[in-house]
């Protein structure tokens, strides 16, 4: 286990550019250089969901900048530089399908059905699962668990440049003839499976691809956690002595690992569909449409509790350490989440209620989706059990996992109506559900990314986040989120559809304002996402020189010197507890690291009183 | 802003007879889940301001609580499998063939969707679908009320979802499949009936009728399209 203690940081070698930043084996920079693209996709996702809404809030009106001007649309008359490009554009013969689709900045239904086909595949895959997955478990797994890499370090740095070559291969649909994927992220057959009825060829091919290579490297990554966790944990630390962000990513890996095959093998029956003319999900060739939809949400629930699965686990982290209390009930976390990622294997008939799958067998799948609530409800009263009669300090990371804790509240109550078959007959399809996905995702899981961003940027960069603007951009965002998605249940109670490019094509007038206060919102939310880009890039460079453990938190990372140099520990430490002995009775510090024996004292540095402060 | 709050208020009128049974259950969860909302939020901010950093205090170490962990499971557990068995008839109701409802009087229709319209045949005086008395409708959709009508429903190309939100009714279109709903319709009206599921370009703008008539304007209908 720690035969290689002695030698990996003795050969300092200087290391080339290429092969510290680009083809780096360090675990921890190949988690920043995922932090990086994942960052970057997350824009660009944003961006397009802003597109779609300023559509949903003004239909048919031009864009805003990129469009034609109000007076060219009523007079003809070119007046903006807006006008004469696309007035220039017009002139071209050559078919572009930017400007078949969206002509004059006005979007289109083909590339609005492009825009959210995109944004969603892009936040699934290409920004949640890479920053909670990519980032966090290549840069937190094997300090955590107290070993210098991960089992593999050349699979890991090809699992990164795999998802790379993915996201090039998406990007790419955009510039194709036909335009992109319009299909939805389910890209439900025979939509997707029979390119005359979308009108999109190598958008939709391209998609099928990129999500293949995805679930390459995802394959690659998984491979490589669950090795690691099993075969190099420092010693003493035994399972049970594990932080629940390990444990999480350690579930998510092994989900991930079985779940992805699954989607594989259904996006290469799509492929062969589309281009060698089987017919799998056709029914003229004898194939079965909802063969396509019970392989995507077999591997689609899997999917949403991998993403949210890491986001609990880092919340664990983090609202321990600033409630300055063990976390309530780590054992019974441990089983929630065991049991979640077992019962997430059986509840996937829950997306198909009203598809015409057997009626009969949703009253299955409703009870076990109904069970899967416990186990959520179990975390959530351990988390507020854990802030009972803790001395909670309220810093940045803190205010995000507070967030993450009642939104996630929101998101789980809001799943229960749609769990509920008979309800879900009239909420199915309708903006209630991209209500509840964003209160899961984005105010869970995204909400825990951010904190845990400003939690662990000491250690990744040795440099602390400015706490000021972490403030004003968590604040900002809050609202603003609330203010885009929770109106969004109700405009779905209302009838609302979701995925339709013109809410004025049906009698939907009386909510057309909530719609444009929602896009006021996105707006504010999107721009707010610009603070927290300059903070990152701002203080990786420039931001206050970071102690070691600036939180005084128990887990093994924090024992690691910053910058946490190759190879990560001087020594392999050795565990004596468990990760959350924090106010210990008796005890000097409110903290007892994992690696400090009773009596034999921490090896970490006494740090000032106050020094956590910000 | 309080409105925003009130779920059930923005629920579309309902005009079925299933349908009270679906906003009953819907009202049931909403004031669950409120109630759950509330009571957790309560203690979240409770326990911020009570339990907030302090020079001098100690948090307690407090590792757990069996009880508790064993309480709120089983709480839980009961409550979800409660709400599980208590809409299971209802669905049943709805969705389940062997439960339809079935009388000589009900109405019988084909809905047949297609990229971007709902062609409705209505089997005529013979009361049989698939014989020389058939008639076809584009987008309009003519019920009696207080009639079960027994909707046959299929697709020509993708799929397609068959919605009316006063009936509180929604079911997928498959090509290659009949599948059977049922409906009855307690107030006349014309009501819309938009495709719920993504099916091309068009989607959004895919939209029948459901036309419900009284008996005498129902039948008046019949005689003047059967002429
Ligand atoms: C600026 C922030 C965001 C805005 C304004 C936004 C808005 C929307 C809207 C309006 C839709 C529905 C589109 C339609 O059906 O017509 C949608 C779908 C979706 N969004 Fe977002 N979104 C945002 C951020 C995110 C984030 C951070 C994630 C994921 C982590 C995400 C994941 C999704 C997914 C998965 C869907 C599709 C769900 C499905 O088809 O089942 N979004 N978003
Ligand atoms: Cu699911
Ligand atoms: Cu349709």
């Amino acid at each position: 286990m720690n035969d290689h203690a002695n030698e990996s940081h003795d050969h300092h070698h200087e290391e080339s550019f290429v092969s510290k930043y680009i083809f780096s084996l360090d675990h921890k920079m190949i988690g920043k250089q995922f932090l990086i693209y994942g960052l970057i996709m997350f824009m660009v996702g944003g961006g397009l969901a802003l597109l779609f809404r300023w559509q949903l809030a003004w239909p048919d009106k031009p864009l805003p900048m990129i469009g034609v001007s109000q007076e060219y649309l009523d007079e003809g008359e070119a007046v903006s530089e807006a006008d004469r490009r696309w007035e220039r554009w017009g002139e071209d013969d050559e078919e572009n399908w930017f400007e078949r689709t969206m002509y004059g900045g006005i979007i289109g239904p083909e590339f609005y059905n492009a825009l959210f086909t995109m944004h969603a595949t892009i936040m699934v895959f290409f920004v949640v699962v890479p920053l909670l997955v990519g980032a966090f478990g290549n840069f937190l797994i094997p300090l955590m668990i107290g070993t210098r890499d991960m089992a593999f370090p050349v699979l890991n740095m090809l699992s990164f440049w795999t998802s790379v070559l993915g996201a090039v291969i998406l990007m790419a649909g955009f510039f194709v003839p036909g335009g992109h994927a319009a299909a939805g992220w389910t890209g439900y057959a025979p939509l997707s499976s029979v390119p005359d009825f979308t009108g999109v060829i190598w958008g939709q091919n391209l998609w099928c691809m990129a999500l293949i290579v995805m679930g390459v490297s995802s394959l690659m990554g998984s491979i490589n956690y669950i090795t690691t966790v099993i075969n190099m944990r420092a010693p003493g630390m035994t399972y049970f002595r594990l932080p629940l962000v390990i444990w999480s990513l350690f579930i998510v890996a092994i989900l991930l690992l079985l779940a992805f095959p699954v989607v594989a093998s259904a996006l290469a029956l799509l492929l062969f569909d589309r281009m060698a003319g089987t017919s799998f999900f056709l029914a003229e060739g004898g194939g079965e449409p909802l063969l396509w939809q019970h392989l995507f949400w077999f591997f689609g629930h899997p999917e949403v509790y991998i993403l949210i699965l890491p986001g609990m686990g880092l919340a664990s982290e983090m609202i321990s350490v600033f409630s300055r209390k063990p976390i309530f009930g780590y054992k019974s976390m441990v089983f929630a989440m065991i049991s979640i990622a077992f019962l997430s294997w059986v509840v996937w008939g829950h997306h198909m209620f009203q598809s015409g799958m057997n009626p009969q067998l949703s009253m299955a799948f409703m009870t076990t989706t109904m069970l899967i609530a416990v186990p959520s409800a179990i975390k959530t009263f351990n988390w507020l059990g854990t802030l009972f009669r803790g001395s909670i300090q309220f810093t940045v990371p803190m205010l995000h996992t507070l967030a993450f804790v009642s939104m996630f509240v929101i998101g789980g109550l809001s799943g229960i109506f749609m769990a509920n078959s008979p309800v879900d007959i009239h909420i199915h399809d309708t903006y209630y559900i991209v209500a509840h996905i964003h209160y899961v995702v984005f105010g869970g899981s995204v909400f825990a990314l951010f904190g845990a961003v400003f939690y662990w940027f000491p250690k990744m960069f040795g440099r602390h986040m400015n706490a000021a603007l972490g403030k004003i951009h968590f604040w900002i965002s809050f609202i603003a989120f609330n203010g885009v998605f929770f109106p969004m249940h109700i405009i779905g109670v209302a009838g609302h559809r979701r995925r339709i490019h013109n809410p004025l094509d049906t009698d939907l007038a009386h909510l057309q304002g909530i719609n444009e206060f929602i896009t006021m919102c996105a707006f504010i939310l999107g721009a707010a996402q610009i603070i927290l880009l300059v903070n990152v890039f701002w203080s990786m460079f420039k931001g206050r020189v970071a102690e070691q453990n600036p939180w005084h938190a128990n887990t093994l990372e924090w024992h690691a010197p910053t910058p946490v140099p190759h190879g990560n520990f001087d020594q392999i430490p050795r565990v004596y507890h468990g990760p959350y002995e924090y106010s210990v009775p008796g005890a000097e510090t409110d903290w007892i690291p994992q690696t400090q024996s009773d009596g034999e004292p921490s090896r970490d540095e006494p740090i000032a009183a106050g020094a956590t402060a910000d | 802003m309080l409105k925003w709050l009130d779920f059930p208020a923005w629920l579309p009128e309902n005009a079925s007879t299933f349908g009270e049974g679906v906003d009953k259950l819907f009202v049931l969860i909403y004031w669950i889940t409120a109630v759950v909302f509330i009571a957790v939020m309560a203690v979240l901010i409770g326990f911020m301001i009570k339990y907030r950093f302090k020079e001098g205090r100690k948090a307690d170490y407090i590792e757990g609580s069996t009880t508790l962990e064993i309480t709120w499971t089983a709480a839980t557990t009961v409550i979800v499998f409660g709400l599980a068995m208590l809409s299971l008839p209802q669905w049943n109701k709805i969705k389940v063939p062997s439960q339809f409802p079935s009388s000589p009087d009900d109405v019988l229709v084909r809905v047949h969707a297609k990229q971007f319209n709902w062609d409705m045949t209505y089997p005529g005086p013979d009361g049989k679908l698939g014989t020389t008395d058939d008639l076809t409708l584009e987008n309009h959709l003519h019920v009696p009320v207080n009639k079960v009508v027994h909707v046959e429903l299929t697709s020509e190309d993708v799929i397609h979802s068959f919605f009316v939100p006063q009936m509180r009714l929604k079911q997928d279109a498959l090509p290659g499949r009949t599948i059977n709903v049922w409906f009855e319709a307690t107030k006349t009206g014309k009501y819309e009936i938009p495709c719920a599921e993504l099916c091309g370009f068009g989607h959004s703008a895919m939209l029948g009728y459901l036309n419900v008539h009284t008996d005498d304007d129902y039948a008046k209908w019949v005689e003047e399209a059967w002429q």
